[in-house]
């Protein structure tokens, strides 16, 4: 064994390749068969996509850096499944790209928070955090109501999110900036969003403030769908072997 | 520094820095057009190699370098590495300790969307771990791989084009979470453009160091190239695969990851995993094995050690990502196979440490005196330490308490302050004098000074975090006699904030550390040279028959 390496680390470029080939092993063996082994994520028919208004908060989620601080995760545990709800599945995030699950909790998990608050609520926590939980150290974010949401390029996020496996159709990516804003304007012509999301598609204010889709209203609406995209999770899951 | 290049190096140069400034007017039109924060990253790359177009024409007519200095090693552009190691780490230290106080006093900032602690988070994560570390590692590798192969450097413009090409990078990657770029994939944030940017860096400083290995004169490749050189391979390898998107356009910045779901999961932190592997580690080892044994001077103790430990270090690694995800929606499977080779992963870990210990025997005494030395030791043993505290953190029932808590965080800086950055000063205090030509550093006295520092602040900040991780996960899971969860939330966040002042005090210490290191390094540059260049560090002349 030594011997051999007495040779080996003569020759650069077989020591490079022995690197590279031992170093495959492992990623080949954990990574791959995730895509080929079937029962790895759930199947769920009736998986809703993200409203682009959704996607839209969810970039600014992204933006914003709050995986730092938030998972979107709940363990096969008990104190999570009571403090959180039922356990995340896989499915649950088969659209999102990158998945959100985290890794730190100095808040807490957000994976089921979706119609746990008000709007106004996530309103008001988010321009001050501490006037609604004062011990809270999470920071303000208070120019969110503030900025209009770039709806203008929604159809090519839409398109671009298609071409990595998420369903969107093509009259989904032709309305998807209209669609933005009709989602967070109750009054307008709803019809054709609803349509193409679904029935249980939320349609409102977010912000409180029906004349201007903002980046709050976004973000809203995200934390609002977050766990009901999906109800895979939802009826009591039998107790695993 | 441009009159280390020949005339048609500095050519090449202009022409590649041209074209850059090109590439970033074609982006800050491109962005300008979408109102996407691509314009401002467009504009940060024109200005960017616009500056150092004027730095090579400004030394375009100096003098061609002589015959005789292209038969000594090439070590300026270690030089400037070192120089911009120093200046990340105290940015990336500044930021961190901000953050830490950011826990503690949610308020302590400004009133802007830059400032919260989202987009600083990763400015600290990326400045000490890429701007830090590896410019740290560039230029230790140059060092290391010049002396090891008694052979100078195959030319001049790689070397440069590594270190200003890869600090592009590390400018583009922090400047974007200031302004909202990320992928939100931790340590691996920067967005599409910037990681093809670095693909290019990383193939020319692989190539690099194939030629500069390939000229070599000495028939053995030392320990301390195999480690940077897994370092180069297999961060490339993980960059590449883990950084898969496609861009919503070529004209803006934002890009959505090929993977989703539990496959995004597991590539994300078989990517993490080994950046701490690869990056943090096989990278720093490779360090250890140069500067440790040329400070002590003392061979390596063992060169069955060595090997057991890189191959050990090389193959179990790589599937260790997946205790980041356990009792998570990734197949068990696959959560067992994680665990196990974390465990087993203390065995190579522990050679690898015990071999650096073991090398100092008969050289203790140089332990006690010498601050420098004692700082590589230390990191060994905080090597040691926290690889043992990672494979028992690896294993599912510890996890299901340590993960999501501070103590992952306490774990990571055991690693990176106690053993990466340790190991980083103490190299560099080894290394500054051999380059700058001087007797020893400027001050002996501070780099004890610094060696305290750092220390203290590591115990500060580690013991602050394992005490915070164990509370916070206990309050999790602790239950009432009714049955219900005693706890909320907050509850477990009120109970954290002794420990995050005491955290941020522990890094301010580590952090005040390092601006001393700085000040000696300045100080240590500015005197004038006084050494002569030590007995046998030249290359073996260049006509001299290849070992391969």
């Amino acid at each position: 064994m030594f011997g051999t390496h007495y040779r080996i680390e003569r020759k650069s470029v077989v020591l490079a390749v022995a690197i590279m080939i031992v170093a495959s092993i492992g990623g080949l063996i954990e990574i791959a068969p995730l895509f080929t082994i079937d029962d790895t994520v759930e199947n769920d028919p009736d998986m809703r996509v993200y409203t682009p208004l959704e996607l839209a908060g969810r970039n600014i989620y992204i933006r914003e850096g709050c995986y730092a601080c938030h998972s979107q995760m709940v363990r096969t545990l008990q104190d999570e499944v009571e403090r959180y709800g039922p356990y995340s599945l896989a499915v649950e995030s088969k659209y999102d790209h990158p998945m959100l699950w985290g890794s730190k909790r100095t808040g807490p998990d957000l994976a089921r928070i979706g119609g746990k608050y008000s709007d106004q609520w996530h309103t008001a926590h988010l321009n001050n955090p501490r006037a609604v939980v004062p011990q809270s150290i999470m920071p303000r974010y208070n120019w969110l109501s503030e900025s209009p949401l770039q709806t203008r390029h929604l159809g090519e996020h839409l398109r671009a999110l298609r071409a990595v496996g998420v369903p969107y159709t093509d009259e989904m990516i032709a309305h998807a900036s209209a669609d933005a804003v009709a989602q967070a304007s109750p009054d307008d012509d709803t019809k054709g969003l609803v349509n193409r999301y679904g029935e249980a598609t939320q349609v409102r204010s977010f912000d409180g403030d029906p004349r201007t889709t903002t980046e709050m209203d976004a973000l809203v609406a995200y934390l609002q769908v977050l766990g009901k995209l999906s109800n895979a999770a939802q009826p009591a899951p039998p107790p695993k072997e | 520094m441009v009159s280390g290049l020949t005339i048609r190096e500095r050519q090449w140069s202009m022409a590649i820095l041209a074209a850059l400034a090109l590439a970033g007017l074609a982006m800050a039109a491109a962005g300008a057009g979408r109102a996407d924060p691509m314009q401002a990253h467009g504009f940060i790359v024109l200005l960017f190699s616009l500056g150092v177009f004027f730095v090579v024409l400004n030394g375009y007519t100096a003098p061609e370098p002589s015959a005789e200095s292209l038969e000594s090693y090439y070590d300026a552009p270690s030089k400037v590495g070192v120089v911009l190691a120093m200046i990340w780490a105290v940015f990336g230290m500044f930021v961190g300790d901000w953050v830490a106080w950011l826990l503690a006093f949610p308020d302590l900032t400004f009133d802007a969307a830059w400032s919260s602690f989202g987009r600083l988070r990763p400015a600290h994560t990326t400045g000490v771990i890429f701007g830090f570390g590896g410019n740290a590692l560039i230029a230790t590798s140059f060092h290391v791989m010049q002396r090891t192969s008694r052979a100078r450097l195959p030319d001049q413009f790689s070397p440069w084009f590594v270190l200003v090409g890869y600090n592009l990078f590390c400018l583009l990657a922090v400047s974007g979470y200031f302004l909202g770029i990320t992928q939100s994939k931790e340590y691996a944030e920067p967005e599409w453009y910037a990681d093809i940017w670095l693909v290019i860096v990383w193939v020319v400083y692989l190539l690099l160091y194939l030629r500069t290995l390939a000229r070599r004169k000495e028939p053995h490749i030392y320990v301390a190239n195999w480690y940077y050189l897994a370092f180069i391979l297999v961060v490339a390898l993980l960059h590449i695969v883990n950084n898969l998107a496609v861009p919503v356009s070529f004209a803006g910045a934002k890009s959505y990851s090929l993977f989703s779901g539990v496959q995004d999961a597991m590539t994300q932190w078989w990517y993490g995993h080994n950046a701490v592997a690869f990056f943090l580690t096989a990278g720093f080892l490779g360090m250890m094995y140069y500067y440790l044994p040329k400070r002590a001077g003392r061979p390596i103790y063992s060169y069955r050690m060595s090997i057991i430990g890189f191959w050990g270090i090389t193959f179990f690694y790589m599937w260790a990502g997946s205790h980041h995800l356990h009792y998570t929606a990734l197949p068990q499977w696959v959560q067992t196979l994680g665990m196990t080779f974390s465990v087993m992963l203390l065995v190579p870990s522990w050679i690898a440490a015990a071999n650096a210990l073991l090398t100092l025997n008969g050289a203790w005494d140089k332990v006690r005196d010498d601050a420098t030395l004692r700082f590589m030791m230390m990191a060994a043993i905080f090597y040691g330490l926290s690889t043992f505290e990672g494979s028992f953190m690896a294993i599912r029932s510890v996890n299901a308490l340590s993960h999501y808590t501070d103590w992952t965080i306490g774990h990571v800086h055991a690693g990176a302050m106690g053993w990466v950055a340790l190991i980083t000063f103490g190299s560099i205090y080894a290394v500054v004098p051999w380059l700058w030509k001087r007797e020893r550093m400027y001050s002996p006295a501070l780099v004890e000074v610094h060696f305290w520092l750092a220390l203290a602040g590591t115990l500060v900040y580690v013991f602050a975090m394992w005490n915070s991780g164990i509370i916070q996960g206990l309050m999790w899971r602790t239950y009432n006699d009714t049955g219900t969860l005693a706890y909320s939330f907050l509850d477990s966040m009120v109970a954290m904030h002794p420990y995050y002042v005491a955290r941020a005090i522990g890094g301010l210490l580590f952090l005040i550390g390092a601006v001393v290191g700085c000040y000696n390094i300045w100080m240590t540059i500015r005197r004038p040279a006084d050494a002569p260049v030590p007995a046998g560090d030249t290359p073996l002349p260049a006509n001299l028959q290849s070992a391969e």
